[in-house]
C-alpha cells in the first residue's frame, strides 16, 4: 500500500514490529512484551498523527488510489443495485454512475462520480471528470426518483468537471447550472456525501442536498490547491499553502457552516480499513434517511433553500 | 550660414493661457486603436464606431444604457465584503479588498438597480469586471439573491448582466456556494412565473456560467463575447492543441443552442423593451 511522507513515523514502527515478529516466529526468545508495546505505540502515534493533519495532507489521503470509490460503497452498503445508463440525449458518461438500490429494505436512487484504479480504468472513467451528459444523466435519475418518491443519495469524488472542446460544445456550464436549480427544489430527500475530492462546480453539480456531509479525509472547495497555487502564486509550488488558505477540510467546512456534518473514517483513512468504512457509511445513511423521510416535501425544500441562502460572509 | 532664418520667436504662450485638451475627450478603441470622441462613444453605447468592438463597461454605464433617464434606484448598496477565511496569497485579501475599493470607488463586483425600460419596470443585477475580475464572492451572491427576491415579491422581471472570470478564490467555498444560492433563488422566481433575462457579456466564465448566467428564460449575448465554463487556457493545456477560431464566442454558443439571441449593445434597450412589452401584453409606444 502506498504511504505518504507524513506517515513515515508509522511506517518505521511497523517495520520494527515486522522484524520483532520474525524473531518471535523463530521461537527462541519471548518477545510478546515488545510486540505489545510496539502495537500500542503504533496506535497512539496514528491517533495523534491523523487527528492533526493539515489541509494538504487530507488532500493527499482523499486521492489515495486504494480509497473506496462510489461503486465500492454501492456494492458494500446497498443491495439490488440496478445501474442505469445514458442521458437520453448524447451518450452514457462513464465518470458518473447511478441507479436504484436498496438500503435496509428502503429503495433509494444512488448517483456518484466514478474514478478508476488503473491506467485503463482511469481513462475509461475520464479520471472522474464528467462531461455535460454526466450531469444530465444524474438529473434524469434524480427526476425519476422524485417521480417515484424515492430519496436520493449522491457520492461526490471528482477533480472537477471535464474541461474540453466537446464539454464546452455541449454546454458544461448549462448542465451544472440546471442541476443546481433543479436539485434545490426536488421534492424528495437528497443526501450528498463527499467521499474523496470535491472540486468546484463539478462537485456541486450533484451536491445540493438536505444533508451535505464530508468524510473525515476529504476536501471540498472552489478550486484544487494546485490550480489555486498556479493562478494566485503563478506556480504549482505553493499547493500546500493554497490548501491551507482555502480552508478546504471537513473541519473547516463544518466550522464555516458550509456542510452539515462529518462522517468518521477508520484510523488512517477509509483505505486502511474499507470494511469499517462501509459499516460507518451505512449507519450514517440509515440515520439521515430516517430523519429526512419523516419530513414533508415542502418542509424539505424550504429548509434546503434557506440553508444555501444563508451561506456567505458579508457586512451590512 | 543656415539656409533658413527664424522670423518669429518660438512658442511664447504662457502655461496659464494654453488651451488644454481635457483628459478623456478622445476614446481610443482597445481593439482597432482608432479614436472616437468620448461623447460620441457614449452615445454609441460604448461600442467602437469603427470596428464594432463592445467596450468592457461597468454597472454605471449599463444602467445608463438600459434604464429610462432618472428612473434607476440602486438597491442593497449597504452590503459590503469581509474576509471570512483571512485569506492570504501573495497579498492579504483584506488589503486587496481595501485597495480595490479605494481604486474603483465600488464596494464589490456587482450593483443592483431597479428602474424603467420604456416605462416598464425591470430589476438589473450587473457585474463589474473592474472589481477583482468581476469575481463572484459572498457579496455578489447575496445581492443577486436579494435582487431575485425583489423581483419575485414585486412581480418585476429580473435581468442579470454577467461579466466575470468566475468564482472569487479568496472566499473559497463561500464563493462556490453562491452558485447554489443564486440558482435556488432562480428556481423560486421561475415557480412564481416571473421572467428572468440573462445577459452574457465579455467575459462570462467559470462558476458564473455554471449557475445564473446559463439559467435565463432567455439568454442574450453581446456580440463576440467569450462565454464558457472552463477557461480557454485550461482547455488548451488539457487537450494540448490550439482552440478553433471563434471557440467559446457568443456566435459559437448561439450555434450550439445555448444562447437565444445575440444583440448589439446599440439595440439592447430596444430589444429588452420589446420583450417586456410582449410579456406585459402592453402596446409599445410609437
Amino acid at each position: 500500500m502506498a504511504h505518504f511522507d507524513f506517515e513515515k513515523p508509522i511506517q518505521e514502527l511497523e517495520d520494527q514490529l515486522k522484524k520483532v515478529r520474525e524473531v518471535a516466529d523463530k521461537g527462541k526468545i519471548d518477545v510478546t512484551a515488545s510486540i505489545k508495546e510496539l502495537e500500542e505505540k503504533i496506535i497512539t502515534t496514528k491517533r495523534e498523527l491523523y487527528s492533526n493533519l493539515n489541509g494538504w495532507q487530507r488532500v493527499q489521503i482523499s486521492r489515495h488510489p486504494d480509497r473506496p470509490y462510489t461503486l465500492d460503497y454501492v456494492e458494500n452498503c446497498f443491495e439490488n443495485f440496478v445501474e442505469m445508463h445514458g442521458d437520453r440525449n448524447v451518450k452514457d458518461d462513464k465518470a458518473m454512475v447511478g441507479g436504484f438500490a436498496s438500503i435496509n429494505g428502503k429503495t433509494v436512487m444512488v448517483i456518484g462520480h466514478q474514478k478508476g484504479r488503473n491506467t485503463k480504468q482511469r481513462q475509461y472513467r475520464n479520471f472522474g471528470m464528467p462531461n455535460p451528459e454526466g450531469y444530465r444523466k444524474a438529473l434524469r435519475l434524480m427526476k425519476l426518483a422524485e417521480k417515484l418518491n424515492k430519496p436520493i443519495i449522491t457520492f461526490i469524488d471528482t477533480p472537477g468537471a471535464s474541461p474540453g472542446l466537446e464539454a464546452e460544445e455541449r454546454g458544461q456550464g448549462e448542465a451544472i447550472a440546471k442541476n443546481l436549480l433543479e436539485m434545490s427544489v426536488l421534492k424528495v430527500p437528497v443526501i450528498c456525501i463527499i467521499i474523496g475530492e470535491g472540486a468546484s462546480g463539478g462537485a456541486l453539480g450533484i451536491g445540493v442536498g438536505d444533508k451535505v456531509m464530508m468524510m473525515e479525509n476529504t476536501w471540498y472547495s472552489v478550486i484544487s490547491p494546485e490550480s489555486c497555487s498556479s493562478i494566485l502564486w503563478r506556480s504549482w509550488e505553493h499547493k500546500e499553502k493554497a490548501a491551507d488558505a482555502l480552508k478546504l477540510t471537513a473541519n473547516d467546512m463544518l466550522k464555516n457552516k458550509l456542510i452539515d456534518g462529518i462522517i468518521q473514517e477508520p484510523l488512517g483513512g477509509a483505505h486502511e480499513n474499507p470494511t469499517e468504512a462501509y459499516q460507518i457509511m451505512k449507519q450514517e445513511i440509515d440515520k439521515m434517511l430516517a430523519e429526512l423521510c419523516a419530513k414533508k416535501s415542502d418542509e424539505l425544500i424550504t429548509s434546503r433553500i434557506e440553508k444555501f441562502s444563508a451561506m456567505g460572509a458579508f457586512t451590512e | 550660414m543656415s539656409w533658413f532664418k527664424r522670423v518669429k520667436e518660438g512658442i511664447t504662450t504662457s502655461t496659464s493661457d494654453k488651451k488644454s485638451v481635457p483628459d478623456g475627450l478622445w476614446h481610443k478603441c482597445s481593439r482597432c486603436k482608432k479614436a472616437t470622441l468620448s461623447s460620441d462613444h457614449a452615445v454609441n453605447k460604448y461600442v467602437c464606431m469603427h470596428c464594432n468592438y463592445h467596450d468592457k463597461i461597468g454597472s454605471r454605464e449599463y444602467f445608463e444604457v438600459i434604464f429610462d433617464e432618472g428612473t434607476c434606484k440602486e438597491l442593497y448598496s449597504n452590503i459590503k465584503p469581509t474576509d471570512p477565511l483571512e485569506f492570504k496569497d501573495t497579498k492579504a485579501y483584506k488589503d486587496r479588498l481595501a485597495e480595490t475599493i479605494k481604486k474603483t470607488g465600488m464596494e464589490d463586483a456587482l450593483r443592483v438597480g431597479v428602474g424603467n425600460v420604456d416605462g416598464l419596470p425591470l430589476v438589473i443585477a450587473c457585474m463589474d469586471f473592474g472589481f477583482i475580475g468581476g469575481s463572484m464572492g459572498s457579496v455578489v451572491g447575496e445581492k443577486i439573491a436579494r435582487a431575485i427576491d425583489y423581483g419575485r415579491e414585486n412581480r418585476i422581471p429580473v435581468m442579470i448582466i454577467s461579466k466575470s472570470g468566475g468564482a472569487r478564490m479568496m472566499e473559497a467555498a463561500f464563493s462556490l456556494m453562491q452558485m447554489a444560492k443564486t440558482s435556488a433563488k432562480l428556481a423560486l422566481l421561475g415557480q412564481a412565473g416571473v421572467p428572468y433575462i440573462s445577459l452574457l457579456t465579455d467575459p462570462t466564465t467559470g462558476g458564473v456560467t455554471a449557475s445564473f448566467a446559463m439559467l435565463g428564460d432567455i439568454n442574450i449575448a453581446e456580440p463576440e463575447a467569450l462565454i464558457g465554463f472552463a477557461g480557454p487556457r485550461v482547455i488548451r493545456e488539457t487537450i494540448g492543441k490550439d482552440l478553433p477560431k471563434g471557440f467559446q464566442s457568443s456566435e459559437f454558443l448561439l450555434e450550439h443552442g445555448f444562447v437565444d439571441i445575440i444583440v448589439p449593445r446599440t439595440e439592447l434597450k430596444q430589444k429588452l423593451s420589446t420583450l417586456l412589452h410582449l410579456w406585459a401584453e402592453k402596446p409599445m409606444a410609437v
